[in-house]
């Protein structure tokens, strides 16, 4: 062929190519136009607030607004011994603006949290300043040492120095149980104060243990609803289809009252002997009912995925396997269950990750020890309002699940997911 | 499940312990949900199974936690059971119509940045619900939809769509283009074609899209914890402060109710997806 063959023409003179080019844009768009108003809807009221929540968790422009003269003139200051006459002065400045504002306590709140103390002496200071005991003629530094004696300890300006900066990661610390101590290093919090991470730690166990109970349970029944005639099969999903169906907190419920100490399953222990009557074991508040009710509740998430893969496995490769000499174990082993894998993977991470997010059984059931990170973070939001520490909370928990999600997609590949 | 004859015994015992196993798990799976029922006919205060009730005599039964759950005046489930159905009713109108309609853009081979779009339409499937509750709160609060109904609607519709995108685009993959390119060889508009020609062969997937999107709706709790004042308490939010306080039988006369309601929920469900089956067993 040479290089001057005509171009194709369309009837209407345009070369084909082009209006080919031209028709597939149209399509483009037209698929786009489709997905838009759900995509835009979903990054206004979901993408954006998750952004947001990451913007509140380091934000510490509060402050930073509150003091603007006094961090300007602290630029200078070497933050080794007492700052000079000019900050003091500035200080004073921006506190008497904050006083007019009424915004005095937020500053002494502030504060208190870098450094304990400062309520009383940021509240000696609005007496002083209320009065007007203050001589701005006078030299303000003598006069604001004078208001406390912690006034003319350098540690509080060096605390005031250190809430400058208007972003801080002071909440992702905070979560690990880990501060800024006075020389910017970060340190632990005494041994007794270190409740996050052991959220954190029993968090991840639970998910763990529940993910591996529901394997090990959801594995021989997925395997025998797949290989059972359909007949009986249809009959037994209902099993785990109307869990699937019921509310959350009705299972929750039930199992509320099956674990309790008067309750149906202490009644059988003692029936049949396992424990005395009067010695029945608590099975509830504490993590044995956390377990039992989170894997009851999450099996079915389990057994789906498993199922839909395994019955598309032929039955005839298992009796291949055995008759090419393999023991029914070994055809299992190395035939069918590699076969399964991506049914287990799917299963797991499906688990594992509703089971990770994990709060109303917990709460309900689990009593002091089944407390878990998102109750920590509901109780943050509720409570403390302390909204920026539930946000850094939250997008570290986010942070986990993708990583974990990243990990499977890598491992297994998130095509390979089945919902039923 | 009968073995053949030649099966060692080893393998009989195995076989015998598999099956029990099976029926072990089928009981702790399936049980639970039966306790409730005989317990919320309960004529006394206590959750356990009284002596009369355990000799079957008629006067330890009563309809007493039901009469209490329509007329009793401490817990407004009245109000919770309206509520929760007006906000499960647009939820899954909202889902399924956002959903439907962009699960159509996606199932389109021209669809561009397919991947990472997908991705951002099922995250709040993804994402552990405490976080999403979170992120929609700061968004309901700023919008000024904190404490309405219509706020609690459009966050179940966040949480409803990705389910209906997820089945939708499952029912289309099956779903064969030349009908459509059929109807507008024979003049018929893209909207009319939807109506008349792909909706109908959808629908089964597009309903039981919906249906994911109601349980979602009507049995969430996280979020709307989060969201609702007193006017807008849901079922939900009722059976967690009632559980949180004291467990009441009343609690479990809803329980029971809600179980009658999955129960019909699961049914059709299960007569949709046998339905799609046989349909995407005609188009092959």
């Amino acid at each position: 062929m040479s290089s001057e063959t005509k171009q194709i023409l369309t009837t209407d003179g345009i070369p084909l190519e082009i209006s080919l080019k031209k028709a597939e844009r149209k399509n483009k768009i037209k698929a786009f136009l489709l997905v838009a108003p759900l995509l835009l809807f979903l990054i206004i009221t979901y993408i954006f607030p998750i952004g947001e929540m990451f913007t509140r968790s380091i934000d510490d422009k509060m402050i930073t607004n509150m003091l603007p003269k006094t961090f300007k003139s602290m630029e200078t200051w070497d933050g080794k011994e007492l700052p000079p006459e000019e900050v003091f002065a500035s200080f004073l400045s921006d506190f008497k603006i904050l006083v007019d504002k009424k915004e005095h306590g937020k500053l002494a709140q502030r504060l208190n949290k870098e450094k304990n103390g400062f309520n009383t002496i940021t509240k000696k200071l609005f007496r002083q300043v209320k009065r007007n005991k203050i001589d701005e003629t006078q030299s303000i530094k003598e006069q604001i040492m004078k208001v406390h004696k912690r006034w003319r300890n350098v540690e509080y300006w060096q605390a005031i120095k250190r809430t400058a900066p208007p972003y801080t990661s002071a909440k992702y610390l905070k979560a690990m149980d880990m501060y800024l101590n006075e020389d910017n290093k970060i340190t632990q919090v005494s041994e007794d104060r270190r409740i996050h991470r052991i959220l954190w730690l029993r968090t991840v166990e639970v998910a763990f243990f529940v993910t591996v109970f529901c394997f090990l349970m959801g594995y021989p029944i997925a395997h025998l609803l797949a290989t059972l005639p359909m007949k009986y099969s249809n009959l037994l999903m209902i099993c785990v289809l109307l869990p699937f169906w019921t509310s959350l907190l009705v299972r929750t419920a039930s199992w509320m009252i099956l674990l309790q100490q008067q309750g149906v399953v202490n009644d059988f222990f003692v029936m049949i002997g396992l424990v005395a009557d009067d010695n029945r074991p608590e099975m509830m508040y504490n993590k044995v009912g956390t377990y039992v009710a989170m894997t009851q509740i999450l099996l079915p998430f389990m057994v789906l995925p498993l199922y839909s893969v395994m019955k598309t496995i032929s039955p005839s490769l298992m009796r291949a396997g055995k008759s090419l000499g393999g023991t029914p174990f070994v055809a299992f082993w190395k035939v069918y269950f590699p076969l399964t894998i991506p049914g287990i993977g799917a299963g797991c991470l499906l688990v594992f990750i509703l089971a990770i997010g994990y709060y109303i059984t917990p709460a309900l059931v689990g009593g002091a020890s089944g407390t878990l990170i998102s109750n920590q973070i509901a109780y943050h939001m509720k409570t403390t309002l302390d909204w920026s520490f539930a946000s850094a909370m939250g997008l570290m928990l986010l942070g986990g699940v993708l990583v974990i999600y990243w990990l499977y997609n890598k491992l297994v590949g998130v095509d390979n997911i089945k919902l039923g | 499940m009968a073995l053949p004859k030649y099966t060692e015994t080893r393998y009989r015992i195995w076989h015998y312990f598999y099956i029990a196993i099976c029926t072990f798990v089928f009981i702790f799976l399936i049980a639970p949900l039966f306790v409730i029922f005989p317990l919320s006919f309960n004529a006394e205060e206590f959750l356990v199974f009284s002596e009369g009730m355990k000799n079957l005599d008629p006067d330890a039964f009563s309809l007493r936690w039901y009469k209490d759950m329509v007329y009793g005046t401490k817990n407004p489930w009245g109000l919770a059971a309206k509520n929760s159905f007006i906000i499960a009713i647009f939820a899954t109108l909202g889902s399924v119509i956002l959903g439907t309609v962009a699960a159509l853009g996606l199932s389109s081979r021209h669809m561009p940045f397919k991947g990472i779009i997908m991705a951002t339409l099922i995250s709040p499937m993804i994402v552990p619900l405490i976080i999403s509750g979170v992120a929609i709160f700061f968004f309901m609060a700023k919008a000024g939809l904190a404490a309405t109904h219509t706020g609690i609607v459009l966050a179940h519709i966040i949480l409803g769509t990705p389910f209906v995108v997820i089945t939708v685009t499952a029912t289309l993959s099956g779903f064969d283009h030349s009908v459509t390119r059929a109807a507008a060889s024979l003049g018929s508009n893209p909207v009319n074609t939807f109506m008349k020609v792909t909706l109908p062969l959808i629908l089964p997937g597009v309903i039981s899209g919906g249906l994911f999107a109601f349980v979602t709706s009507f049995d969430e709790v996280v979020v709307v914890l989060f969201l609702a004042g007193l006017e807008n308490t849901t079922i939900p939010i009722q059976m967690w402060t009632g559980l949180r306080e004291q467990l009441s039988p009343t609690i479990l006369a809803v329980a029971t109710c809600l179980i009658v309601l999955s129960t019909l929920i699961l049914i059709s469900a299960e007569l949709l997806r046998r339905r799609s089956e046989r349909l995407r067993g005609i188009n092959r």
